[in-house]
């Protein structure tokens, strides 16, 4: 696979999220809830559209806070256990803050018997991650495996944020995250 | 706006003539799988060097009015020059990607990179020659495949619903309009009934492309009959099996083609709304169906009155949170209206009180894709493909140990031979094939003696496997079947809503004793055990996912039985894969320095210094540690 | 046959009658289907699969969501059926705790009934493998997640019939747990103890919680004089445990175990109903001679009383101010009957034997005290009784009837009916139309308010006016209601509530099953046993008339208002933390603004907590916090202040409600934002080295 296409994803990655940290560092978290209250507004809060509220909720703090649902619950007139029930449900949203990249390992059945695993592990070892834990402390990264990423033919497919990295080696993939690091540490993210 | 049918076809004319003012049309794969590959610079280049070379012909097609309006790169003249450079849908063949297909011809270059832009633009586009070493060559005989029509993968191919994907630009819906798109439900709504439309679905034999295989005439007859004041259209484009994607390659590829068999369903069954329901790990397929849907709107096709014919319809997108069970329809509901998906009790059925308990009819991304095809050429055209049960085609997704993994098309009926040694070239690195799992978790394993079944969805049905979606993973002689089963029941487990009994309790029990099987801890008893657990799964949950889950489990029974018992009785692996059963071993070449030793966790190797050390089997815990520190390569497993 | 058509369940010919599913149909035909997660009065959930049956020629169904169809051939019992059904519950035993000998649900619980039914006999599975926490937090109920098979019969009896929704799934496949929000604890969130989810739970993860080691204590302490109140539906209820029909009146025989047992007196709710009947008679006809706080609702359940403060703060005013009649005996009790016996309050240990799991919390109700004392000690619901009795070796079959101690042992019929819905508005009713009229009410039976329709209404001519009445029972019911009342399409002059279904003899402490049927048979008991006693009106009764001349004066008078009534106020939901909107996260209100200031040797900040609960968020909160933010900007104190929404200061009836510093000031709506600044926040801020001043002083922006 071209190694190019990697690293021009990477530096668009990076170059996305450079308006992520600029909007936290001097962001107060009252932005964040009129943003909330923006979304609820949007879908008129209408409880049918529960679960698109909650994705929209989690693009804005990237994981859903309690004290947020139980606004949310408010808002839309739900007793807060039905919301906190939807919350656990879907494999998409999470209760802990999660890392600013979030690494989807596929492990799908493709991707298994081209050996997702060693991968995974890859990844873990990488990041330091010991059994169960999902999250870096810097909260730079969060680790999940998911199913299927629907991109079988590059297995072993890995999704970081919103991109797929096809044909992952062990190798490929610690270098994928170092590229990762490296660009955080210039932007001086990562002390 | 396109207020009429007559409207529709000149726009159509016109578009062709643009299309048609250009020598060649380049279409760069633009799916997940190549964009993953680095194809959109691949496409980025060979645009800026056409342009900088002038054979780029830029085609803008102005959408009031129909009038034209066209802009030939480099002050070239713009009649039969040059070429117009396109993003388009998945063409299928992800192994060999990037992919640049360039027409007419269809000439294909595979494995594109950015640096080849120049060759390809100096001498295709500007001298019309073929750069050879792009173009196929089969990696067992070397021989050389210009034309992707050519290239085996292809060759036996029948694309009925993929039709237009990697043809056209997706994101483009005058270049749909160009390729008869809308033209189905343009001649629906000119002149037939809904009652003409369903029994022209009906007559085509259709069946559900998502799983089962319900006629999906049926299911419209259904709901076109029960009462309602307001009535809905759902996509089902929640495809989560594991080792399928050819509902995202046909929502990336062709979204406008999702959108009419909507509308046609919509006309048919009465209903004036829909929704799409998409998984949200399909994230460029909410983006290419949301545009369409925007011109789609933008251009009258949706909303009010499409077409002058009175009738409207709108659609929108709703995207999954990540919860394979939302496939089932009544889970899928469930989602819709912002609940947990949790499948209900059936009856009553969708057709009946579906969503918010109006008459809904469910349909699966290709089953859509495969309607205004249908309605253009005819049920008996559609019979023409397949068999007598199965009439049409059925895509699958072909993966695992296979040599060309990709997307495919093929009439039903074809067998499973075929779609693995010819389409996908066999086994990988000449090892032996000896299974491919069918409808992924919800399909059976079959082996070599199923080589030559049909693939329809009664064949299938009858050896306890199933069409389901239509994944395809193949495996070879190195995979281990409990393993593989072990795999499924992991990801049911894992996926079940956890309502019902046997599937919550069940399937964990069933993985819990497939794990023991693979640690070595199992006896005859528990797989017994196991086999009278998957009956009770299957015959007792509550829905489809509980009711298929248990299909690896005891396909794999039925046709290896022997490689449990070998797990269980001999203790031992025959594919050699699970970990509990591998013997570690130091060779001769061990020169006696004692790492290993220190290395490992359980203490169970001892030698003397300088002399070749050993391995006590009782006490390795197989960890592996001691390979990894021997710097000889003298710790062997077998 | 009705109408010709017909199934056959395992040969046998069974006429359809209009049954909506074939698992009514089968148990008509006199074949028990095991269900676990099968209710004729909740929604159809399927998820048991106990039911499965055979249909011919259309494989396996589960039979309580398939429509019976005329012809169909059913079969109950092959082997397929039986094979899968014990499987399901070797599986659901698997995943158990099974701890059955000690259960407190042993011997009613449906798991462990089934499992000997089917002839279980061994599990083959591995244990469970997780311990989750029991939570002991509620008065009320203890839930065990450990035994929870997940029916979901809890979860649709609270949001279904209850329309509350304390409990919900949570997570996903073998994870699945059943939870209140946040996995939080019950005594955390909106639950009204009415333990109804506890009477429906098939087994012991749901159990009304058990106050009988306390109540033996009592008894066996040789300093406390213990004396018994036996609320009404619980003698037609006691008896289930002992092999009686439901609505069979034991109240002579669970006298008689009581004494046994040990309770120095035994005494009757009953009497304390008709104190009850008197006070709210007087305020009733004292607010219609007036035209205010109407409609008048009744207060006697305090399920019903939480829920209104939760959710309809808005009308905690118009609920009738008379203590229930549990609390009144308490009142009465701790206040004049321990001083005619020339004892202290707290050597009197008043034990209620109650229907109702609510009376546990109601008793815990820091208002219901007499001079630092509890009036209520404890509160046994029957389930407990009946374990009291079936541990002292009572055979409670044979016990010879036994009558209740004087004073309070003496009831009219009025206060016996007061355990069934409707009883309440029809014991009023005797009192209030004699009291209207001054006329003797000659036919005391109100039978329009009788029955277990969830809402019944009444129009009654009383005195020249017409009195219109409503009758709900069920808090989902309750709702609609109440809904309809604000929205002014439905209006009343008096609303009884009971929060359970049919009222008291359907509480959440009556032994179970706790079906439809034996609450219809427990209702018809009570009105039984009114028509059997001498007096019907509870203003006939002797013992209330000396009782207001010794001790009370007059009903709704000044003495009976300091024994008998009491205040409500709006309470919040959920406890949870606040939504940090500026400055550093966790400095909330908890954090202490002074505290910082020392901390850090900087000057602290403002606290400043906008209220977004329901209540207030409807009244539009949410403008209030986005004009503080501008106008604390406009003011320049926006580095001053730290700015936090939070949920409910419990002044839902007057919000929007911001706290400064911990003082909160109501009614401040989005134009007041700027008043708030200048009037609160400023002076704090000028002043912030000064301690917050107390949290209990409230300021309204109304008074302006």
């Amino acid at each position: 696979m071209p190694e190019t296409g990697v690293h021009q994803d990477i530096h668009q990655e990076v170059q996305d999220d450079v308006h992520d940290v600029g909007r936290e560092a001097d962001g107060l978290a009252n932005r964040r809830f009129e943003k909330v209250n923006e979304i609820l507004e949007k879908y008129e809060c209408d409880r049918a559209a529960l679960i698109s509220i909650l994705q929209e909720v989690q693009d804005e703090y990237r994981y859903l806070p309690k004290e947020i649902l139980t606004y949310v619950a408010t808002a839309l007139g739900l007793p807060p256990a039905k919301v906190y029930g939807v919350a656990t449900f879907y494999a998409q949203f999470s209760l802990e803050p999660q890392g600013k990249y979030v690494i989807r390992a596929c492990d799908g059945t493709a991707c298994h018997v081209r050996g997702s695993q060693p991968v995974l592990r890859a990844i873990c070892n990488k990041l330091k991650l010991k059994d169960g834990e999902r999250t870096t402390r810097d909260l730079m990264f969060t680790v999940e495996t998911v199913s299927c990423l629907g991109a079988c033919g590059l297995a072993p497919v890995v999704m970081i944020n919103d991109k797929i990295y096809g044909q992952m080696t062990p190798e490929k993939v610690t270098k994928v995250l170092d590229d990762i690091i490296k660009a955080e540490r210039r932007r001086g993210e990562v002390q | 706006m396109i207020a009429s049918r007559t409207e529709l076809d000149r726009m159509k004319e016109d578009y062709l003539q643009v299309l048609g003012r250009a020598k060649m049309r380049v279409l760069v794969c633009a799916g997940t799988g190549c964009v993953a590959n680095g194809s959109l610079e691949v496409y980025r280049e060979i645009k800026r060097l056409a342009q900088e070379r002038g054979v780029l012909v830029d085609v803008d097609f102005a959408k009031e009015g129909g009038a034209l309006s066209e802009r030939a790169g480099g002050g070239t003249d713009s009649r039969q020059v040059g070429a117009t450079v396109t993003r388009s849908g998945c063409h299928g063949f992800c192994e060999m990607g990037p992919l640049v297909r360039i027409e007419p011809g269809g000439l294909l270059y595979v494995k594109v990179r950015p640096e080849d832009a120049g060759e390809i633009v100096d001498r295709t586009l500007c001298k019309g020659e073929v750069v050879e070493r792009l173009v196929y060559h089969h990696p067992g005989t070397d021989e050389v495949f210009k034309t992707e029509s050519s290239i085996p993968f292809y060759r036996r191919q029948k694309r009925l619903a993929l039709a237009r994907c990697g043809r056209i630009d997706p994101e483009d819906i005058k270049d749909y309009i160009a390729h008869d798109g809308y033209q189905a439900i343009a001649k629906v709504l000119a002149g037939m009934t809904p009652e003409e439309v369903v029994n022209e679905i009906l007559g085509s034999g259709l069946r559900g492309r998502g799983g089962a295989g319900f006629p999906t005439g049926k299911k419209w007859e259904f709901t076109r009959l029960a009462q309602g004041d307001k009535k809905y259209v759902v996509c089902n484009g929640d495809e989560g099996d594991p080792g399928a994607f050819m509902d995202r390659s046909v929502m990336e590829g062709d979204p406008h083609r999702v959108l009419e068999g909507m509308m046609i369903a919509g006309y048919a069954v009465g209903a004036q709304e829909g929704y799409i329901y998409v998984r949200a790990e399909y994230p460029l397929a909410v983006r290419r169906l949301k545009k369409a849907i925007a011109d789609a709107r933008e251009w009258g096709i949706l909303g009010k009155n499409i077409l002058g014919s009175g009738f409207s319809f709108d659609i929108k997108i709703k995207e999954g949170a990540g919860a394979f069970v939302c496939g089932e329809e009544t889970a899928l509901l469930a989602s819709l209206e912002g609940k947990r998906g949790m499948p209900r009790p059936k009856p009553p059925f969708p057709a009946v009180s579906g969503l918010w308990g109006r008459p809904t009819v469910i349909n699966n991304v290709e089953t859509l894709a495969n309607v205004p095809g249908i309605i253009l050429n005819g049920k008996d055209w559609f019979r023409g493909f397949g068999t007598e049960g199965s009439p049409g085609t059925k895509t699958f997704a072909l993966t695992g140990q296979v040599v060309n993994t990709g997307l495919i098309e093929v009439p039903m009926g074809c067998t499973l031979r075929e779609v693995i040694f010819d389409i996908g070239g066999g086994i990988r690195g000449g090892k032996r094939f000896k299974a491919a799992q069918i409808g992924g978790p919800s399909g059976g394993c079959l082996t070599e003696e199923h080589l030559d079944l049909p693939l329809d969805f009664d064949s299938l049905a009858r050896v306890g496997a199933m069409v389901g979606s239509g994944g395809i993973v193949v495996m070879d002689e190195d995979t281990c079947i409990v393993e593989v089963a072990r795999f499924f029941m992991h990801f049911t487990q894992n996926e079940s809503c956890g309502k019902c009994v046997p599937c919550r309790e069940g399937t964990k029990r069933m993985l819990e004793i497939l794990e023991k099987i693979v640690a070595g801890e199992a006896t005859r008893e528990d797989v017994d055990l196991l086999e009278e657990i998957a009956w009770a799964v299957k015959d007792g949950s509550l829905c489809g996912l509980g009711k298929t889950a248990p299909n690896p489990v005891l396909t794999t029974l039925r046709y290896f039985r022997d490689e449990y018992m070998a797990h269980v009785v001999d203790r031992r692996c025959p594919a050699r894969v699970c970990q509990a059963f591998k013997e570690f071993y130091i060779d001769e070449t061990c020169k006696g320095c004692g790492k290993c030793a220190r290395q490992c966790p359980a203490g169970a190797i001892s030698g003397e210094i300088r002399k070749r050390h050993s391995i006590n089997t009782q006490l390795c815990v197989r960890c592996g540690a001691c390979v990894i520190a021997c710097p000889f390569g003298a710790v062997k497993e077998g | 046959m009705i109408n010709g058509k017909k199934i056959i369940v395992d040969g046998q010919a069974v006429p359809l009658d209009g049954e909506e599913n074939l698992l009514e149909v089968i148990r008509k035909a006199g074949i028990n289907l095991p269900t676990f997660c099968y209710h004729s009065e909740l929604s159809v959930y399927g998820a048991c699969r106990m039911c499965l049956v055979e249909v011919e020629g259309g494989g396996l169904v589960a039979a309580c969501s398939t429509p019976p169809r005329d012809g169909m051939v059913i079969r109950t019992n092959t082997e397929r059926v039986r094979r899968l059904r014990r499987i399901i519950i070797e599986l659901l035993l698997a995943n158990h705790n099974r701890d059955c000998t000690t259960c407190e649900k042993s011997g009613a619980c449906k798991l462990q009934d089934l499992a000997m039914q089917l002839g279980v006999r061994e599990v083959r599975l591995g244990q469970r493998d997780v311990r989750l926490p029991v939570d002991k937090s509620s008065p009320a109920v203890v839930r065990d997640p450990n035994k929870c098979i997940l029916c979901g019969d809890c979860v649709r009896m609270c949001e279904e019939v209850q329309g509350i929704g304390v409990l919900d799934f949570a997570f996903r496949g073998s994870r699945v747990v059943v939870t209140p929000a946040f996995n939080k604890n019950m005594a955390e969130v909106d639950c009204v103890n009415c333990g109804q989810c506890a009477a429906v739970c098939p087994t012991g993860a749901l159990v009304v919680k058990s106050e009988v080691d306390e109540a033996w204590k009592a008894i066996h302490d040789p300093k406390k004089t213990v004396i018994a109140q036996i609320a009404p539906a619980v003698r037609v209820a006691v008896g289930e445990a002992f092999g009686m029909p439901p609505g069979e009146i034991a109240t002579g025989k669970i006298v008689a175990a009581l004494r046994r047992i040990g309770f120095d007196k035994v005494f009757d709710t009953c009497f304390a109903a008709d104190l009850t009947v008197m006070e709210e008679t007087a305020e009733f006809t004292e607010r219609l001679a007036k035209g205010e706080r109407l409609p008048q609702f009744t207060s006697c359940c305090p399920a019903w009383v939480k829920f209104a403060e939760q959710y309809y703060p808005g009308l905690v005013p118009n609920i009738s101010t008379c203590r229930s009649p549990q609390q009144m005996f308490g009142s009465v009790a701790k206040k004049f009957y321990a001083r005619s016996l020339g004892i202290k309050p707290e050597d009197l240990f008043v034990i209620s034997v109650m229907p109702c799991t609510a009376k546990k919390f109601e008793a815990r109700r820091p208002e219901f005290n007499t001079g630092g004392v509890r009036d209520v000690d404890l509160v046994l619901t029957t389930q407990e009784v009946t374990r009291m009795i079936k541990e002292s070796g009572i055979s409670f079959e044979e016990l010879e009837v036994d009558s209740f101690d004087a004073p309070f042992g003496f009831a009219s019929g009025a206060g016996i009916i007061f355990g069934v819905t409707g009883g309440v508005a029809e014991a009023v009713l005797r009192a209030a139309y004699e009291k209207l009229t001054g006329k003797a009410l000659s036919d005391v039976n109100f039978v329009e308010v009788r029955g277990m329709k969830s809402l019944k209404e009444a129009t009654v001519e009383a005195g020249g006016r017409e009195i219109r009445l409503a009758v709900v029972n069920g808090l989902g019911a309750a709702r609609d209601l109440l809904d309809k009342i604000m929205r002014g399409e439905a209006s009343y002059d008096l609303v009884e509530v009971m929060a359970c279904p049919g009222g008291c003899v359907g509480g959440g402490g009556q032994p179970v099953p706790n079906t439809r049927e034996a609450r219809e048979k427990r209702g018809r008991g009570l009105y039984a046993a009114d028509k059997l006693v001498q007096l019907r009106k509870s203003q006939d009764n002797p013992v209330v008339t000396s009782l207001y001349g010794k001790w009370l004066d007059e009903p709704n008078g000044k003495e009976a208002h300091k024994a008998l009534h009491t205040a409500y106020s709006s309470r919040r939901r959920i406890s949870g933390e606040d939504i940090e909107l500026t400055g550093q996260p966790g400095a909330g209100p908890g954090a202490g603004t002074a505290e910082d200031g020392r901390c850090d040797g900087r000057v602290s900040k403002v606290d400043v907590a906008v209220c977004v609960g329901t209540s207030c968020y409807l009244r539009g909160a949410y403008n209030v916090l986005q004009n503080l933010i501008d106008e604390v900007g406009r003011a320049g104190l926006s580095d001053r202040v730290n700015l936090h929404a939070t949920f409910c200061f419990e002044r839902c009836d007057k919000g929007p409600s911001v706290s400064v510093n911990g003082r909160v000031i109501t009614g401040v709506t989005p134009d007041k934002a700027g008043w708030v600044v200048e009037n609160f926040i400023r002076p704090q801020a000028a002043g912030s080295q000064s301690s917050p001043s107390s949290s209990s002083s409230v300021d309204s922006a109304m008074r302006r």
